[in-house]
């Protein structure tokens, strides 16, 4: 490798660097991955308080517990919560560990498309049994 | 070179010639200090609960479907794989939560003192095993 290889990697550097930009939307990230996890503290503790009241429940006992309005609103912010942060999460993963552009690409959308699939099927399930 | 960090890698020799700086010894080479198992586990045992999620889809949708779709993941559930897996399960969600609960101090700037984060690495371990207990011994109480 002479000087002038150098020289350009050097240039392209800060070229790349400054298309880059700032984090901008990162920062939305950042916070919306914060607020979800201090909403998921206390609603995880629900979660395996209610799990463990309907450990050998029927049916019958699951749609009476979701019956509740407020269980059912809970168990609702608990699904929005979840997946949003699993995205956010697994996506921070994968930007790490995922060096390829190509397959990072496709590794975030399909956990952005898997974890909108899981939280409209545990909603609509939820819905429909509490409804 | 592929990534644009490489550059940073480059250097002289005294003679004038371009080489790569050698790498510092990675990961495997250290010894694994508390707070260092905590911050990798903390990332495993999200991917973890990410595959947990699974579990509770199925939970939900199967009590939507049916009386016998229900039925199915209850024995599942009650089985000695189920078990095993709502024990790596639930072990996961409190060591992730008390984690989390350490990360969301660091982030309002509590806890950065000389010892203070060695301290609250210990308290999460002890949280986690404790509360892990408690959860099980009160379900198999209530089963």
């Amino acid at each position: 490798m002479n000087t002038s290889d150098q020289v350009s990697i050097r240039r392209s550097m800060l070229g790349r660097a400054r298309g880059r930009g700032a984090a901008r939307a990162g920062f939305a990230l950042w916070w919306t991955q914060r607020v979800t996890a201090v909403a998921l503290v206390p609603l995880t503790l629900w979660f395996i308080s209610a799990i463990i009241s309907l450990e050998s429940a029927s049916r019958a006992d699951v749609a009476g517990w979701l019956h509740s309005p407020l269980a059912l609103a809970l168990m609702l912010a608990l699904i929005v919560a979840t997946f949003w942060h699993m995205a956010i999460g697994l996506g921070e993963v994968i930007a790490d560990y995922v060096h390829g552009e190509g397959t990072k690409l496709a590794a975030l959308l399909v956990v952005r498309g898997l974890s909108v699939l899981l939280a409209l099927l545990c909603a609509i399930a939820a819905l429909r049994l509490g409804l | 070179m592929q990534d644009v960090r490489d550059a940073l890698m480059l250097a002289r020799t005294s003679q004038g010639k371009v080489v790569r700086r050698p790498l510092s010894p990675h990961l495997q080479v250290y010894r694994w200090p508390i707070s260092m198992a905590l911050s990798i586990g903390h990332r495993i045992s999200g991917v973890g609960l990410a595959i947990g999620t699974l579990l509770m889809t199925w939970w939900l949708l199967a009590a939507a479907s049916g009386t016998g779709a229900f039925r199915v993941v209850q024995n599942f559930l009650g089985s000695p794989i189920g078990v095993l897996l709502l024990l790596g399960w639930s072990a996961a969600l409190i060591f992730h939560l008390a984690s989390g609960i350490r990360h969301l101090m660091w982030d309002l700037g509590v806890g950065f003192d000389d010892g203070a984060y060695r301290a609250s690495a210990r308290a999460v371990v002890a949280a986690v095993v404790v509360a892990t207990l408690l959860v099980w011994i009160v379900g198999l109480a209530v089963w």
